[in-house]
């Protein structure tokens, strides 16, 4: 027999291959074995595509918006980072940085007002096509969620994002939450994980409204922007509403009545 | 027959079996290793399922739970007895099971895992620690 | 054939023990960043892409730039690149590297990186890019160690050589416009929602890469008995001149529709870049030393005279790098974040730790070209293929 060092080499890498692909495959053919079924539960809200109306006329100040801001940050403990790697869900600002309409001669009242932004749920969101691991999706309802358990930290998604609506986690967030203010109820995110507002989907799943509507004293309406009898819908056949830069085409869910 | 390099062979192949048998004489007459004893919740004497099958398949459940609750939207989950629960490590598993240290890392620790999950979510007993 | 990195001169080592302590101390820095997080960099919620991504844009220029060696020889039978194709090739090798390592370190989590693998995403182009980059390594390796392996054996090539060699000539032009696709299918990033990016991509490896290369090599003529064939010398600093004109003429059109469409979200980019906007004026020395550098450079490589001339060469080249490092390695992603989705400027400047982390993967870079350079040349020393006259070699030539 010839029995080289070559051949014998290639015999232990063969053996070696075999082993590892019969431990994957075996792995992999072990399912969890589910034995119940998982449901949306009886007080879930449900839609076909969540929207949201702002009354910017209602809700026009900066002190007004902290409000909101503070009702969202606190509730999805939302850390508190100075300087410019901060994490913001929803925030105010003017109307040149909100919307892409420049004009030199606005009226005094819309000129002065502040505009609350926050993460727009596009109907063709380029956050979800950019992102590599589908850790930020659409679901069904028109929400685009993220996972924060899949996300690599790439920061894609910020780089698709035309609204400015994501925030990267540059550092540990506890170390700039308050433990004596914190939300029990929720997690706090992990260092190195983009996040945004997500329209309080874990709110909506017990049949409550989200924390910056519940806090709005009805300057912001949510529904179902597909019910042609729901609230939003009502509200933007009643005014002239706008959404920030429309011609990109990613379809903004979030309307402002100007 | 003669063994070329005989010496260097020999000492190569002591110098590995010392190394691979070192860990056996680490733990030579320690005592035989004994499950950890973890801290039970006091007022509830079933989990959402078995012991034995959360004992083996607690972290693929958990890792189920989180594609059902944040990717499917479906957070409440009924059990192999028809009972319900919501989906929650924080709300749910937590509720009985407040203290990490008391009961997740006993055996995370023998098993040498570290699970990234408090990294994010809360310990009732621990706060914010991870 | 890896043996003959291992024997070498005192200074040899010196430089490989050099790049080796380079490597340790600034990973002090990278293990810094994953204690702490990209919180040591100087990114911002604005520009959340910095230094890193725009080293591996560079980078991935100087991987693709090895087809300009490549493409000559196996399209078109250029024979006088016989030699130096193995040295596109390894150059490219150490390119993706790089390039991978500056991704790496710019992710948030690295730790989860093939997620991208285990949840396989076509409409994201991360996801291309990773298979891209991955076969167009795999294919370098194959390709270029193989051929080595058969020249020092005296063997001629297998013929799947060939086949691989012309779809690595494919793949190359691939893996920039992958790359450039990253960028400019962004909506709302203007500098770079442009078609001509991956032209512009291409035309700035093409030029900036061989520069590289042929400095590299150019080095390695003057540490070994490596001597480049003088006319392939000449015909690549020519390809690399033509390659010069093209970026030259790309950034142009670029610059004319910006400006005589007057659109702001056009415009401003290039004004923050070149004169500064909303009292930002922090790239503005740096585009204008581009500039000219630009401009200088080609003003060195489109005479012949010049361009042929051996002492000038390199000192042309070096413009010419920095000239498309300014603009490709710096400006490009500055200017894709600026001004930001709200109209206003969030200046960048990396850090020093950041700079520390990239001269960590630099310095790998420089251990890997120096390694199969060095495998490279002593192949072709043993053969007798490309010494200098005066060397005695191992083996005359058959």
């Amino acid at each position: 027999m010839n029995q080289t060092r070559r051949n014998f080499l290639k015999f232990l890498g063969l053996a070696a291959a075999g082993v590892c692909t019969a431990t994957a495959g075996r792995a992999l053919a072990v399912s969890v074995g589910a034995k119940a079924e998982p449901e949306a539960g009886p007080q879930a809200l449900s839609a076909k595509r969540w929207g949201m109306v702002i009354d910017t006329k209602k809700v026009g100040t900066k002190e007004a918006i902290d409000v909101l801001a503070k009702a969202c940050h606190s509730v999805h403990n939302v850390p508190d980072i100075p300087g410019n790697q901060n994490i913001k869900w929803i925030w105010a600002a003017g109307f040149e940085q909100a919307f892409d309409q420049p004009n030199d001669f606005l009226d005094e009242d819309v000129k002065k007002r502040q505009f609350p932004l926050l993460c727009n749920h596009c109907s063709n969101p380029p956050c979800v096509r950019a992102c590599p691991t589908q850790a930020t999706f659409k679901r069904p309802d028109g929400i685009v969620a993220m996972d924060y358990h899949r996300c690599i930290g790439c920061r894609f998604c910020m780089a698709a994002c035309p609204f400015g609506a994501r925030s990267f986690n540059f550092m540990d967030p506890r170390k700039h939450i308050d433990p004596a203010a914190v939300n029990k109820e929720f997690p706090t995110r992990m260092r190195g994980v983009v996040e945004k507002c997500t329209f309080c989907v874990e709110r909506l799943a017990k049949g409550k409204q989200p924390a910056c509507v519940e806090a709005s004293n009805g300057a912001v309406a949510f529904g179902d922007l597909a019910d042609a009898n729901s609230e939003v819908r009502k509200l933007l056949r009643e005014h002239y509403t706008i959404r920030r830069k429309p011609s990109l085409g990613t379809e903004p869910s979030v309307y402002y009545i100007i | 027959m003669k063994l070329y390099n005989g010496g260097k062979i020999i000492t190569g192949l002591v110098i590995f079996l010392c190394v691979f048998l070192a860990p056996f004489a680490y733990n030579a007459g320690k005592a035989a290793y004994s499950q950890p004893k973890v801290q039970l919740p006091k007022d509830e004497k079933e989990c959402i399922e078995s012991k034995e099958y959360m004992r083996t398949n607690h972290m693929k459940l958990l890792n189920q739970w989180r594609d059902w609750a944040l990717r499917d939207g479906k957070r409440v989950y009924v059990n192999s007895k028809g009972k319900s629960f919501e989906i929650s490590l924080q709300n749910t598993c937590m509720k009985c099971h407040p203290n990490k240290a008391e009961f997740c890392d006993k055996c995370h620790n023998d098993a040498a895992v570290s699970p990234y999950c408090w990294d994010c979510h809360y310990q009732p007993d621990g706060g914010l620690k991870k | 054939m890896l043996e003959k990195a291992l024997k070498g001169s005192p200074k040899y080592y010196l430089w490989i023990g050099f790049l080796l302590v380079v490597m340790a101390g600034a990973s002090s820095a990278y293990l810094g960043q994953l204690m702490n997080g990209l919180t040591i960099t100087g990114m911002s919620r604005d520009v959340s892409w910095g230094f890193y991504i725009s080293q591996f844009t560079y980078l991935v220029g100087l991987a693709a730039s090895g087809v300009m060696i490549v493409l000559p020889y196996y399209f078109h039978h250029y024979k006088q690149f016989k030699d130096l194709v193995i040295f596109g090739e390894f150059m490219a090798i150490a390119a993706i590297a790089m390039c991978l390592g500056f991704i790496v370190v710019d992710l948030g989590q690295p730790q989860r990186m093939l997620n991208v693998m285990l949840f396989p995403t076509p409409h994201s182009m991360l996801f291309w890019d990773m298979i891209v980059l991955c076969g167009y390594l795999a294919l370098n390796i194959l390709v270029g160690w193989t051929c080595l392996e058969c020249d020092r054996q005296h063997l001629p090539h297998p013929k799947w050589t060939k086949v691989l060699a012309y779809i690595s000539v494919i793949w190359a032009f691939s893996i920039h416009t992958v790359t450039a696709f990253l960028m400019q299918g962004l909506p709302s990033r203007h500098y770079w929602l442009t078609a001509i990016l991956a032209g512009r991509f291409l035309a700035s490896a093409f030029c900036s890469g061989p520069s590289i290369l042929l400095l590299v090599i150019l080095l390695t003529e003057k540490v070994t008995t490596f001597k480049a064939n003088v006319d392939g010398v000449r015909t690549l600093a020519k390809i690399i001149t033509y390659a010069m004109c093209v970026n030259v003429f790309f950034f142009l059109c670029e610059v004319f529709t910006s400006f005589y469409s007057s659109i702001p979200e056009h415009k401003n980019p290039l004004v923050y870049l070149f004169s500064g906007l909303d009292g930002h004026a922090e790239l503005v020395p740096f585009m204008w030393v581009a500039a000219v550098f630009g401009l200088g450079c080609l003003a060195l490589l489109i005479p012949p005279k010049l361009r042929d001339n051996r002492h000038l060469l390199p000192w042309s080249l070096a413009v010419l790098i920095i000239a498309t490092w300014i603009d490709k390695g710096l400006a490009l992603l500055i200017g894709g974040f600026n001004p930001t989705p709200f109209d206003t400027i969030t200046p960048y400047w990396p850090t020093a730790k950041e700079l520390t982390v990239a001269l960590m993967i630099y310095s790998l870079g420089a251990l890997v070209v120096t390694v199969l350079f060095k495998v490279a040349t002593e192949v072709k020393h043993e053969v007798g293929a490309s010494q200098k006259p005066d060397s005695d070699t191992a083996v005359p030539e058959a």
